[in-house]
């Protein structure tokens, strides 16, 4: 199916079961322990030994020599597979960093051997034997010394948002010049890592040439077809599964580490190797959310209106990677007739700096809308007044161009309304409570909608059991309940005569889980491949499709109503499609929109923040499942909270590498730092978008919200931390006495 | 992890000897920290000795009026021990302050006092570290050392003391017990118990190899408000950047101890006759010789600020 025009009336429109808060129908599977994971496909393939990778332990230069007696005769020990014998494999789609082979070492923890034996514990103890020699060479390590070098580059996050290296409208300097209130500030942010709670994991298995690879990944055909390439086999010797995974995050959009080695393993060993990376080497052997340096200067009149905003970025990476593309949210955000945006990358020999959620949008809101507040204060006007007289309708690099839906000023209105944000003390350091410091900040949200091409096949048989088969994953984010949902209105069928079969790449391809991209597209897959499936199931009936109505397990016309499922007595009737978008998504721009309000606690005394209330307003066309979707955007506000108050990977600026490589060292929040969050839908549809006339909203929710938790940390102290995450050391020297 | 071997002896002083005749043979209780340590291959010992089968879980009173815990009491059991929560206060706080709640379950008195430092570069093992490695360097001096010691420390080790119950245990003035393999019994004052890393950082404490703590007794109560703040970057499971153990009357006056900034849980008696005088004097002294690196100078003012919310608390 082609989507090219709006969307009309459709069966979604019913809204008997799409729209509703339905519990995810694979809860039952998770919280039992029925739901098996990557690492714990136990029944999939007999005789499983086990991988473990050893990381190299240095951050560039070269192995001279890996010495594997010892290992080889430990305990259980059944293969070692190490980089010296292997060639340097190609790499897959999106990859910077090598994976595997050959003697040079790119950055701290890269894979150099796999050891493969009876039992973890034996794998792991004979890891430990291998003896590495290396030739460490000088790298560049700190983002800051290599900043000043970065060009600009044209980069894309593999997830939509990204652009030319610089881009321009009117004439930025000229406009900033002859601004008569004029803002500049520099901000940085720091490397992240995903944590996601399972790491990287993939059981391999050999059939003569053929190799299935059970594993946990968010893109299926992506990974499918980079692994083949990667492993020099035909794709049609190559199977993934990936039914159920534990956060990704976009840590797990591309092909690591974990399937290459336990493939290679697998067949070194002529047994089925199970490999998952530590959390060391998820940290320093995977990807990361890259640290940024980011420039922000605005012009406005004295009235608060924006004539010249410029954001620029530098990031770091290696080679052959790609810049953070942080300023991407700042092409589209507010009007201002004069815009400068540019991207710069500095060489880094640290672990691939890659997409993590909503990348580009993310780091870059974080500070763009930290500039917003600072610049609303300069003007003397109320943030939320200040981002509302700056709205727009069009895209203001190219006026021509409308947005599909808008409606950041209907989410900021409802949201200071909420929120209570009239009884704001606008002047920092005012409001105490008891040891409390107590501030309240605010930030608009700001995501791109992408739709992707997106398949699935949908068969019905004849007890009315309707099974859709698609690589979609569900990444956690609730997309076998809305697959459910949309083939269950569609079909006129109840939820339970829904199975939905996930994560296959013998299933039609699907758009996959990244950039909130798959709960719209996937559906919308769905949709198009049960448009087939109603046809096909009237003409066997004999009904003329544009009379049946499919309504409670029956199918009617005129007089006649038939069991669903009478369709399938003679066989399964079976109907597989794709939706396809044509570039409606271009002439009209899609985004999702919110606004985020928070209450923070300062510690009047050590400086330690606590968020005490968060409220989120969001635009995201229709929501298919209010309950998944909330638990999207609450995740989100989690996250951007910890980029916000805790989160660095720590560089090791000399030895090259992330230093607090556990999740002892690497903090998120946990319960405790986390309050009571609401989200608020507004009730819209996008015709635009797709026949759901839904968009995303996976990660809309991280969009902003550290930045309001910053500026509300500006509220509480008046201290204005520039530098994430805002930890109490950069606030002490500036708090006032405390008693 | 390596393999190694296990047995379970019926006596303290038969696990000390146990220990004292296998070769690298450690003592397990817990393992919350030992076992973590074992499969990252930091500490590899052959032979594991359980002392968790010794009757050693009791918290009795002391004919002084204080109280002798066992060294295998819980953490869990012990912060909720009646006699703790009313006399020893900053104790159980301390005690609830460590770790999460299934880790209080498992770690036992003695195992606290005896975890190892987080020190990032301890745990890996591709890294120079001395207190791993004698005599392969410091890598934090110059590395990430954001969360390490500010004073006490050496050129070869600027690590800190993890735990939260030993800095409640100093303010306390607390006594370990401890058997060896002969039989013999030694008092070790807390004061005395963990050493400062000097140029042998690889040895935390003043036990003996073969010496097993057979319980920690604290003196009679001591009256005032009993304090631990511990000061994190989140709100629950984190080490300290500084915590700040306290008994403090009305007037400011009483004893104070700090945590997450040493080798060993910090306290300057000397110092403590200032305390009605407010926080700077004191750390102003607790702290004099203080050699923070740039990452971590921040402790020193969190550590006086720290105190002035212990102090303020206290006068309310």
């Amino acid at each position: 199916m082609k989507f090219d025009t709006p969307a009309g009336q459709n069966p979604i429109d019913q809204l008997k079961v799409v729209g509703k808060p339905t519990d995810r129908i694979d809860g039952k599977y998770k919280t039992t322990g029925t739901a098996p994971y990557a690492y714990e496909r136990h029944d999939v393939a007999a005789n499983q030994a086990y991988g473990y990778v050893l990381g190299a332990g240095i951050a560039k230069g070269r192995v001279r020599r890996i010495d594997t007696a010892a290992a080889k005769r430990a305990p259980g020990v059944l293969a070692i597979v190490t980089t010296l014998e292997h060639p340097r494999m190609e790499r897959g789609m999106m990859n910077a960093a090598y994976l595997f082979g050959g003697d040079e070492v790119q950055h701290y923890h890269q894979a150099i051997a796999v050891v493969v034996a009876e039992t973890f514990e034996q794998a792991r103890a004979a890891a430990f034997l291998v003896k590495v020699d290396y030739a460490p060479t000088a790298g560049k390590f700190d983002l800051a010394a290599e900043a000043k070098g970065a060009k600009p580059v044209p980069g894309d996050s593999g997830e939509g948002s990204g652009g030319n290296g610089e881009e321009r409208v009117g004439d930025f300097e000229g406009a900033f010049a002859q601004a008569p209130v004029r803002f500049d500030e520099t901000y940085s942010t720091a490397d992240e890592s995903h944590a996601m709670m399972e790491p990287h994991a993939t059981i391999a298995a050999w059939e003569g040439d053929k190799v299935t690879l059970w594993t946990s990944n968010q893109m299926i055909a992506w990974g499918h077809s980079s692994l083949a390439k990667i492993l020099g086999v035909p794709k049609e010797n190559v199977r993934l599964d990936s039914p159920y995974v534990g956060g990704g995050f976009g840590g797990k959009l591309f092909v690591r580490a974990d399937a290459v080695m336990a493939a290679l393993g697998a067949k070194a060993a002529g047994r089925p190797v199970k490999v998952a990376l530590t959390r060391p080497l998820v940290m320093n052997n995977t990807t990361h959310r890259p640290a940024t340096i980011q420039r922000v200067r605005i012009g406005a009149t004295k009235d608060g209106t924006i004539t010249a905003i410029a954001h620029e970025s530098t990031s770091g990476n290696l080679p052959d990677g790609d810049p953070e593309t942080a300023v991407s949210q700042t092409k589209l955000l507010y009007a201002g007739a004069n815009r400068l945006t540019a991207m710069k990358l500095a060489h880094l020999d640290l672990p691939e700096g890659n997409a993590m959620r909503a990348p580009g949008e993310a780091p870059g809101l974080m500070v763009l809308e930290v500039a917003m507040d600072e610049m609303a204060e300069k003007l003397g006007i109320d943030p939320v007044e200040f981002r509302i007289r700056n709205d727009t309708q069009v895209d203001p690099q190219d006026p021509q161009r409308p947005f599909s839906h808008r409606d950041l000023v209907g989410c900021l209105k409802l949201g200071a309304e909420k929120f209570g944000w009239a009884k704001r003390n606008a002047k920092p350091g005012q409001v105490r409570d008891g040891q409390w410091l107590v501030g309240h900040g605010m930030a608009a949200a700001f995501r791109n909608n992408m739709v992707m091409k997106s398949g699935a096949r949908v068969r019905l048989a004849a007890d009315g059991t309707v099974t859709v088969e698609t690589d979609m994953t569900d990444i956690g984010t609730g997309s076998y309940t809305i697959i459910a949902q949309t083939a269950a209105e569609m079909m006129g069928v109840p939820l339970d005569k829904v199975v939905v079969r996930l994560g296959d790449s013998s299933f039609p391809v699907s758009s996959g889980s990244g950039g909130q991209f798959g709960g719209n597209s996937s559906t919308a897959g769905v949709y198009a491949a049960c448009v087939k499936l109603r046809e096909a199931v009237a003409q066997r009936l004999g009904i003329n499709s544009a009379d049946a109505v499919f309504a409670d397990g029956q199918v009617r016309a005129g007089n006649r109503a038939v069991p669903l499922g009478q369709a399938a007595s003679g066989g399964e009737v079976s109907a597989e499609d794709t939706i396809e978008f044509g570039d409606i998504s271009k002439k009209q721009q899609q985004s999702t929109f919110g606004a985020h309000f928070v209450e923070v606690g300062v510690d009047a005394y050590t400086g330690e923040t606590r968020v005490r209330r968060m409220l989120a307003v969001c635009a995201a066309g229709r929501i298919l499942n209010p309950k998944s979707a909330r638990s999207q955007v609450i995740g989100g506000m989690t996250m951007g909270t910890g980029a916000a108050l805790m989160e660095e990977l720590a560089v090791d600026t000399k030895r090259g590498f992330f230093a607090n490589h556990d999740l002892a060292g690497y903090e998120v929040p946990v319960h405790a730092d986390i309050p009571h969050q609401e989200v608020i839908f507004l009730d819209e549809v996008d015709p635009m978008s797709s026949p759901m006339k839904a968009k995303g909203v996976g990660e809309l929710g991280i969009c902003g919200v550290g930045a309001a938790v910053a500026n509300a940390v500006y509220n509480a102290t008046g201290i204005r931390v520039r530098d994430y995450p805002i930890t109490l050391d950069k606030l002490l020297d500036r708090m006032p006495e405390a008693a | 992890m390596k393999s190694f071997t296990y047995e379970r002896p019926s006596s303290p002083a038969e696990a000390a000897a146990a220990v004292a005749r296998t070769p690298n043979a450690k003592f397990i209780a817990g393992g919350t920290n030992l076992l973590d340590l074992m499969k990252l291959q930091i500490e590899t010992p052959t032979h594991l000795v359980d002392v968790n089968g010794l009757n050693l879980d009791k918290v009795e009173a002391t004919p002084e009026g204080g109280l002798r815990i066992g060294a295998l009491v819980r953490n869990t059991d012990l912060a909720a021990d009646a006699r703790v929560r009313k006399d020893y206060g900053v104790l159980s706080r301390a005690l609830l302050a460590g770790a999460s709640g299934q880790l209080r379950n498992k770690a036992t008195t003695a195992g606290n006092l005896l975890q190892r430092t987080r020190c990032p570069y301890f745990y890996d093992t591709a890294q120079p570290c001395n207190k791993r490695q004698p005599g392969s360097g410091c890598s934090a001096l110059d590395g990430v050392s954001r969360s390490l010691a500010v004073i006490g420390s050496s050129e070869a080790c600027i690590a800190t003391h993890p735990g939260d119950m030993a800095v409640a245990m100093r303010v306390l003035n607390a006594t370990v017990e401890t058997v060896d393999a002969k039989g013999a019994e030694r008092k070790i004052a807390i004061a005395d118990f963990h050493r400062l890393p000097g140029d042998r950082p690889e040895v935390d404490t003043t036990l003996k190899p073969d010496e097993l703590i057979t319980a920690v007794t604290l003196p009679k109560p001591v009256a005032g408000t009993h304090i631990y703040r511990k000061v994190r970057d989140r709100a629950s499971y984190a080490y300290a950047l500084v915590s700040v153990a306290a008994i403090l009357g009305k007037d400011g006056g009483g004893h104070v101890a700090f945590g997450g900034v040493a080798h060993k849980p910090w306290r300057v008696e000397a110092a403590e006759a200032d305390l009605p005088r407010g926080a700077k004097v004191v750390t102003d002294k607790v702290f004099a010789g203080a050699k923070p690196t740039e990452d971590n100078a921040y402790k020193l003012k969190l550590a006086e600020r720290t105190l002035a919310a212990a102090l303020n608390q206290a006068r309310a």
